[in-house]
């Protein structure tokens, strides 16, 4: 007989609650990983989508720069007749001869063209076409908002760091210097404390850096010293002597430079000297501005960028600006800077919402660049799609539920399907490149590259499957019953399947086109294959006109060098989200408004 | 005149039309209104008649589109070579394109008697093929509808023809998804044929060289054995992919134990639909992410932990596609989870185990088959992905198994070849056979994955 006692110890033990405690230990392990596996999903959806919309803020608004600029009739027609050509180039002249005109200081080659990258290539050409389209405009000033360039928008963004000015209450004396070009400035106090400390950090970096190659250095010579000692051959020795004695000298010349500039970060503050490496710190005074090169503690020389009146200023009349944003980091000359803020101070410079961004095509400048294009290429797209996919889609899911007979060509065509629907998006732009693009060049005996017909065949392709089996799924949620009513009043096979079971079918297969839409949208490997990725300027206007589709667009514009074409990229994405949103949304809507639970 | 040929699919609908109307009212009248002895109801009558039509007319014409213009072709090219038998092969051909282009006013190569006789004969060729397009598909359109119009009468039997009819139209919706797999096959196999063609069958040199650089010295003729091994591109897409997996396989499993047996319904109601968000994503967006996230992250971890990691590492690619595979992982897993009969749970808990030990050791072996084919279908996912591993992994290949330094990957190659500057048909070589070879891959483990689910399913139905 069993001993109960014995029996129920073991169940009220100290190993017992022990067991208890490690078994319900193991369940909580088991749930905070569970949770710990959707937090870790969570964060990156939230990561994701912070990265795009924070990096697509910055295309939200675009600077304008507002001039008054004439427009001589002489120039913009001169045989009376206003045509694009001229126009854009006469506009062209007048915009760079009034910023010539406006800062008459830019008098070196690389001045001027600096100053010609103020504003956009395009703004002129903006110009042009107002006044094509308003001659009563000519020989008069005409006022214009002229599209920043993408460097002066980003600077007046932010993104290239900011003028800040240092305090300080003192006055100062501004002198000329060696040179026309050059100017000495004197002080009461010494306000350069805080640019010291960036210069010191700079110079450990640099020093930091010669410690490191001269250690490297230092390794080749230990190692060509190991070589030389096991050296057989004289040849070889000589040749390690060689390597040994130029790897020692480089070194040497590099702990000579770390020694300089360790003694320069220890006397920084008595003397220092500021290149483009350094923070940029600029002095405004006397209505033009001074570049800081060099400075001590109470004296400074410095190059002048917009001309200065020398004398002694007082206390409030002038600025020192610091940005620590080094001027080899930024896309924004310190000169360009200049021209920039005095802009800003005459107080031309406005931000406005960033419509061009939704309303016009592809470009080159990224200030001018925008998604319309690229939108209503996906539009054709899409409509191509569907026109293919939903008919077919729905016919074969027609044909597989309710007539197939179960045979093995049936068993085929399913199992075919399920694999079709697994198969890497890029093998169909592979079929679209070998077979449906010239097969539809032959039929329409033109060049369809890049036009939506053929993208839009590839991606149906690709959806097909999707869409037949979601609408054959909904095609047998339909009951038996519904059928044998309709063929119990007589209707023939085909009549029940199209008058009643499609009908009762239609949302569900409605969802699953959508749902197979949406992927198509956001689709880009087997548009690359079909080379629908050339630069398209114009907006699409039918199926067969050369186009761009939105997410091939972020492909080509995430490639791209300029700052700005990355927050455009993100702007274009948010749009492409937008749409998916809207799609699903759309789906989730028909499922929920008119799926019927039987 | 001509110009009217680009209409004659729209003539053929109308005269479809109107042969629709007429046949239906030619029923109605044959039995002077009394409907009820009509075998078909009348408008099948004129659905037949539309069927016909539309069916001959648009086959018709689109047939004649096409080998029209290979017949005029042909036709041209044994007139340049009955005049000139001395011309090669691309010379022939270059004199037909020149004539064309001096037909429609252009500019040619060169322009002599040879060419313009040719043009001219061309211009005639094609007149004659623009009226026959026109005409022939409308005179036939109209004659099948007479002839389908003259058997009209009360016991024709029209419903079961044309319903005969719609059902082959039917079928063939159902083909094209077959058409569509036999198209892939036959133009992956074609190119690949050739390629290994070009090789002289050295087909281990594609499978187990070492040295991928398919286009240096293409334009010297033939494609150098040694220069294809495909081994870095294989190993990358691997290391790539096995990233991806150890991201996906942990969270997507975990989520959907946690889902299916320990969620509450509105915990679920909010974790279920953020996974599919992650899942309706675009691959394009999830590329943008690694590259200008994902990338920098890494290496700059890379910096403070004292580690070089390139900026097109396998890493970061590989995370980010593991983010990409999460739900696929978790939502088939989730619904294997759940078709776990209840009757198992319950027979565990009755004999005393916890929720986690019912997890691990019943219903996880019991879903195992299920969880194996999601993983299955993870990696084929992760073998086939092109958008990530183009903008965020490197594009040399580099043979390697240290996830911190760039690789390539098979579909990374195949987009560089085709978008390349290399001219199109050297190009196709390499990528159609990278192609086939993911082809081939991604179908096995689609094939083994829904085997398995299949029997998983009939085990428990």
């Amino acid at each position: 007989m069993v001993d109960l006692s014995e029996l129920s110890s073991r169940h009220i033990s100290e190993e017992a609650s022990r067991r208890a405690r490690r078994r319900n230990a193991s369940q909580v392990r088991l749930k905070v990983y569970g949770l710990l596996a959707i937090g870790l999903a969570a964060l990156a959806l939230v990561a994701l989508l912070w990265t795009v919309v924070g990096s697509a803020l910055g295309s939200v608004k675009e600077n304008y720069i507002t001039l008054s600029v004439p427009v001589p009739a002489a120039e913009f027609a001169p045989e009376g007749e206003l045509t694009r050509v001229q126009a854009g180039r006469a506009a062209q002249a007048a915009v760079r001869d009034h910023m010539r005109a406006l800062f008459p200081f830019a008098d070196t080659r690389a001045e001027r063209s600096q100053l010609g990258d103020v504003l956009s290539s395009g703004a002129s050409f903006e110009l042009a076409a107002e006044v094509l389209d308003n001659p009563e405009l000519l020989d008069t000033d005409v006022e214009f908002q002229f599209v920043a360039s993408d460097v002066a928008d980003l600077y007046y963004k932010g993104f290239y760091g900011e003028f800040i000015a240092v305090p300080s209450s003192t006055s100062i004396r501004i002198e000329p210097g060696e040179t026309e070009s050059d100017a000495n400035i004197f002080l009461q106090q010494n306000v350069f404390r805080n640019v010291v400390e960036a210069v010191q950090t700079e110079l450990t970096r640099r020093a930091d850096r010669a410690a490191d190659a001269a250690a490297l250095q230092d390794n080749g010579v230990r190692a060509f010293e190991r070589r030389l000692a096991t050296a057989t051959t004289d040849e070889e020795r000589e040749e390690f002597q060689t390597e040994i004695t130029s790897r020692t000298t480089q070194r040497d010349a590099l702990l000579a430079e770390e020694a300089a500039l360790r003694e320069q970060v220890d006397t920084a503050g008595t003397s220092d000297t500021l290149d483009n490496r350094m923070p940029s710190v600029l002095l405004k005074v006397g209505g033009g501005w001074i570049k800081l090169t060099e400075f001590q503690q109470q004296t400074a020389q410095g190059t002048i960028i917009e001309p200065v009146e020398f004398g002694e200023y007082q206390d409030g009349d002038w600025q020192i600006l610091k940005n620590t944003v080094p001027e080899v980091a930024r896309k924004v000359s310190d000169f360009q800077a200049v021209i920039l803020e005095d802009l800003r101070e005459m107080g031309v410079v406005e931000d406005a919402w960033n419509l061009r961004f939704l309303s016009s095509g592809d470009s080159r400048e990224p200030e001018l660049a925008g998604i319309w294009g690229a939108a209503v290429g996906s539009f054709w797209t899409m409509i191509v799609t569907f026109v293919l996919a939903f008919p077919i889609g729905s016919l074969a899911a027609m044909y597989l539920e309710e007539f197939a007979p179960k045979n093995t060509i049936t068993d085929f065509v399913e199992v075919n399907i399920n694999n079709l629907a697994a198969v890497p998006s890029i093998v169909f732009g592979l079929l679209g490149l070998a077979v449906i693009l010239p097969v539809m060049n032959a039929i329409g005996n033109d060049d369809f590259r890049s036009a939506p017909l053929i993208g839009g065949t590839v991606l149906a392709l690709m959806t097909l499957p999707t869409i037949i089996i979601a609408s054959r799924a909904a095609i047998r949620a339909v009951p038996p019953s519904i059928r044998d009513a309709a063929l119990g009043l007589g209707a023939s096979k085909l009549q029940t399947s199209f008058h009643h079971v499609l009908p009762l079918a239609m949302p569900g297969i409605l969802t699953g086109t959508i749902i197979g839409m949406a992927q198509a949208l956001g689709e880009t490997a087997p548009l690359l294959m079909i080379g629908m990725v050339a630069f398209i300027v114009d907006i699409p206007t039918g199926v067969t006109d050369s186009a761009s589709v939105l997410p091939v667009q972020i492909f080509r514009w995430s490639d791209l060098p300029e700052r700005l074409f990355s927050s455009r990229t993100a702007a274009a994405i948010c749009v492409l989200l937008i749409f998916l949103v809207i799609m699903n949304a759309l789906a989730v809507f028909l499922r929920k408004r008119f799926e019927r639970r039987w | 005149m001509t110009a009217l040929a680009g209409f004659t699919p729209y003539l053929v609908m109308i005269i479809g039309a109107a042969f629709f109307v007429v046949a239906r009212n030619k029923s109605i009248q044959s039995v002077s209104g009394n409907l009820a002895s009509l075998h078909s109801r009348p408008s099948f009558h004129g659905l037949l008649s539309l069927l016909w039509i539309l069916i001959v007319g648009f086959g018709l014409y689109f047939v004649m589109l096409i080998v029209g213009r290979w017949v005029i072709d042909a036709a041209l090219l044994n007139e340049i070579r009955a005049a000139d038998p001395s011309l090669l092969d691309i010379q022939a051909n270059l004199v037909l394109s020149d004539a064309k282009s001096l037909a429609q006013g252009n500019i040619a190569s060169r322009t002599d008697e040879l060419r313009v006789a040719i043009s001219d004969r061309f211009a005639e060729m094609t007149f004659m093929h623009r009226v026959s397009i026109l005409f022939v598909p409308i005179l036939a359109g109209v004659a099948v509808g007479l002839w389908q119009l003259s058997k009209v009468a009360p016991e024709w039997r029209a419903r079961n023809r044309a319903e005969r009819i719609l059902r082959g139209i039917l079928f063939t919706c159902a083909v094209i998804a077959v058409l569509t797999t036999i198209g892939i096959v036959i133009s992956l196999i074609f190119e690949t044929l050739v390629f290994f063609d070009n090789l002289e069958w050295r087909i281990d040199k594609f499978l187990f060289g070492t040295n991928w650089t398919p286009l240096a010295g293409v334009s010297e003729g033939r494609i150098d054995p040694d220069r294809v091994g495909a081994v870095p591109l294989f190993v990358g897409t691997m290391l790539i992919t096995l990233i991806a997996m150890l991201v996906a396989v942990p969270i997507g499993l975990f989520a959907a134990i946690y889902l299916s047996d320990f969620a509450s319904p509105r915990f679920r109601a909010w974790a279920k639909p953020m996974l599919e968000i992650l899942a309706g994503i675009p691959t394009v967006v999830y590329g943008f992410f690694a590259a200008t996230t994902m990338a920098p992250f890494f290496r700059d971890l890379g910096d403070v932990l004292g580690l070089s990691i390139a900026s097109e590492s396998a890493l970061a690619a590989g995370v980010v596609m593991g983010i990409m595979i999460i739900p696929f992982i978790s939502s088939l897993s989730d619904d294997v989870i759940n078709a776990v009969p209840q009757s198992l749970r319950d027979g565990s808990y009755g004999l005393g185990a916890t929720r986690a030990e019912t997890i691990r050791q019943v219903v996880l072996p019991a879903a195992l088959p299920g969880i194996v084919s999601a993983v299955l279908l993870g990696i084929s996912r992760a073998v086939g992905e092109t958008m990530i591993v183009v903008m965020a992994a490197g594009q040399g290949a580099n043979l390697t198994v240290n996830p911190l330094e760039a690789v390539t990957t098979v579909t990374v190659q195949i987009v560089m070849l085709i978008t390349g500057d290399t001219e199109a048909a050297t190009a196709a070589g390499p990528a159609f056979t990278l192609g086939f070879t993911l082809f081939c891959v991604t179908l096995l483990l689609n094939v083994i994955a829904l085997r398995t689910v299949r029997k998983y399913r009939e085990l428990y139905d």
